[in-house]
């Protein structure tokens, strides 16, 4: 138990409304940050609001640790939950609401330095005040329990994103069409959410999540839940960047702010992730005979294709950031496959890839972000010779490279491995080959910009030894410490996705 | 089989708009009209719940003189609805949804007043050739400075 102290300090109103406060409390500061006269205070409430939400949501943890199994169901306003919203955090939920909180701290940090020389002398606190609002709108569509708030909380942050994609036309006007294409993406997928809603609500008659997983059993071939299924699917896939629904993904996170594409690199696809998980599998069991079909034969067969697609498209990439967005593609792909297997070991490889990999691309992302900033160029001939001007930024960027090729020691490796035995223990041993060749893809795509960095001669000699800003460097190597560490003792992330898997497929806690 | 698809005209007439939208959103070449098509295909999925909480001969979900008990100002009393109504949740849940495509499409509207100041065009064909266009010059330029250097 390391959380037992983060409980024991906490106090009694901290522990009781968790729930919401991890929530409420970015929302609430975003329109503060609006009115502020000053960036730099803009600056650390924003870091202010997200710490204290990372904080909240370990709280939670901590309590869903305490007892194996349990949930923490907040009614909100007061009001029963079945009528009455309700947020409602079991251990899935803790560990997406970990994840996005930490890394959005780690987010808000880079924010100052690489801003503040991207918009000089503007009003940084409004593009802050749309951060945190994404923040918020992510961490509601994780905490809450009700489907129809889900996707309230999908469009806040969608909606925030857009901005921020937006945002990044300063630099490269390419931002701008990127981000409307993002918008018109965005708003059909969640589009497709609402009538999924719809359907589900005629055949259940409430919006309550859990409500509505209690009245499946008796609904078994149910058109209406069918078609439901169908159109939640292909929403929340639009929102994950599910091949081939990915179109919107790449341009937006080349031509984003650094620390933007960095922050959506590392939640964004998650959460839509995560609701994908909780709809087909604690809401629609996967007993249910349409369900698997759709499992096997729609999101295994999509999510290959995106592994070795993706991947061949990453390699042809010249500009780092595409390339990785790319490879962002393909990292769904691989979550999106050891979902589709549709076992307790599966889902579970699936949340821990997930886990790793907002680790690694988290870190890849901050890397070029500072690499932007010090040196004005994202291409791979910018990178040439980095490793001797900026060792310790480069250092850090190869170690979550590394992790996300999948070398032994990193984060990366422990998680393709749980991924390689899920699909062996189901007889899917076609897909292990498909894995192990999407890998070496990335090898190739990797490997090109690890050349460029430390076996060729900068492109330009005038190129003075500059490293990243050092309000970088220290999140940026803390998460390359934590790739490695991950890598040697992956006890905690692996008891985390494990008890998120069983809370996912309702087997109670795994022993 | 004419019965199945009669009953269900409205539902029809719906999915028949809604296509319409999307196919808009993904055609238009003008940027403008591709928001035109989602603000359709979102306003579709508003009559669409509207549809669903519709009740047979139901009024809206309005209290009438005739519901209201004598002593229902003083709190205790439980009205005993006289009339039918309909459900009143999804007009609810639409008018968030309202709100939504509503913010939504003065996010959209914003951002083609920014592409039409750095373009100078809202037609998505010709914003996509300056962009190759520019690319190309990118890489062009690259190529002889990298020359540069080997040399």
């Amino acid at each position: 138990m390391i959380l037992e102290p983060v409980l024991t300090s906490a106090p009694d109103w901290a522990v009781r409304h968790a729930a919401v406060l991890v929530v409420v409390v970015p929302m609430l500061l975003a329109p503060l940050l609006a009115l502020s006269p000053s960036n730099r205070l803009a600056w650390i409430l924003t870091v202010a609001g997200t710490a204290a939400a990372f904080w909240f949501s370990l709280i939670l943890l901590a309590i869903i640790q305490e007892v194996p199994g349990s949930a923490i169901s907040y009614a909100l306003g007061n009001w029963e939950p079945p009528i009455g919203i309700e947020f409602r955090v079991d251990a899935l939920n803790a560990m997406i609401l970990v994840l996005i909180t930490g890394m959005g701290a780690l987010a808000s940090f880079i924010a100052w330095p690489t801003l503040a020389a991207e918009f000089k002398g503007e009003r940084l606190n409004l593009l802050l005040c749309a951060f945190l609002l994404c923040f918020a709108g992510l961490a509601g569509v994780a905490a809450t329990g009700d489907a129809f708030n889900l996707f309230v909380f999908l469009e806040v942050s969608s909606l925030a994103t857009y901005v921020l994609v937006a945002m990044g036309a300063g630099k490269d006007r390419r931002a701008l069409p990127a981000a409307f294409s993002y918008l018109v993406m965005g708003t059909l997928g969640a589009s497709f959410y609402v009538i999924g809603i719809g359907l589900l609500y005629a055949a259940t008659g409430t919006l309550n999540m859990a409500d509505i997983a209690e009245q499946m059993p008796g609904l078994s071939g149910n058109r209406s839940v069918q078609a439901g299924l169908a159109f939640i699917l292909v929403g929340l896939g639009l929102k994950a960047a599910m091949w081939p629904l990915h179109q919107w993904l790449p341009n937006a996170y080349a031509y984003a702010p650094g620390f933007v594409s960095m922050f959506l690199s590392a939640t964004a696809t998650k959460v839509a992730l995560y609701s994908l998980i909780r709809w087909l599998f604690t809401i629609f069991q996967p007993d249910l005979a349409f369900e698997s079909a759709v499992l096997q034969w729609v999101l295994a067969p999509l999510a290959m294709a995106a592994m070795v697609i993706c991947s061949v498209q990453a390699i042809f990439q010249t500009d780092v950031r595409r390339m990785l967005a790319y490879s962002s593609v393909a990292q769904v792909g691989y979550i999106l496959l050891a979902i589709s297997v549709g076992t307790a070991a599966g889902v579970s490889a699936g949340l821990l890839h997930l886990f790793t990999h907002a680790l690694m691309k988290g870190a890849l992302f901050m890397a070029v972000a500072g690499i932007c900033f010090a040196y004005q160029g994202s291409t791979i001939r910018d990178f040439a010779g980095l490793g001797r001007s900026a060792p310790f930024t480069m250092a850090a960027f190869a170690i979550a490279g590394l992790s996300l090729i999948g070398v032994p020691l990193t984060a990366g490796f422990i998680s393709k491995l749980q991924l390689g035995y899920a699909l062996l223990d189901q007889g899917w041993w076609w897909a292990a080959v498909v894995l192990v060749f999407a890998s070496f893809l990335s090898v190739i795509y990797i490997g090109r910009v690890l050349q460029a960095v430390f076996f060729e001669p900068p492109l330009n000699p005038r190129k003075n030894n500059k490293e990243a800003p050092l309000l970088l460097l220290i999140p940026l190597w803390i998460l390359a410490l934590v790739n490695i560490f991950y890598g040697i003792d992956a006890g905690f992330p692996a008891g985390l996705a494990a008890d998120g898997a069983a809370a996912a497929l309702g087997l109670g806690a795994a022993q | 089989m004419w019965d199945i698809i009669l009953e269900r005209g409205s539902y029809w007439a719906i999915i028949a708009v809604m296509m319409i939208g999307l196919y808009i959103a993904f055609s238009a070449e003008n940027l403008i009209k591709r928001l035109v098509g989602l603000s359709l295909f979102q306003t579709t999925i508003c009559l669409f719940y509207v549809k669903l909480a519709n009740v047979a001969n139901a009024t809206a979900p309005v209290l009438l003189a005739e519901d209201m008990p004598k002593d229902a100002y003083r709190g205790e009393g439980v009205a005993e609805l006289v009339h039918v109504y309909s459900n009143p949740l999804p007009h609810v849940l639409m008018l968030t949804a309202i709100v939504v495509g509503v913010a939504t499409l003065s996010l959209g509207l914003a951002l083609i007043v920014r592409i039409n100041e750095s373009y100078g065009t809202i037609e998505a064909d010709e914003i996509y050739a300056s962009d190759v266009k520019v690319q190309m010059a990118e890489d062009a330029d690259a190529a002889r400075t990298s020359g540069e250097v080997v040399r």
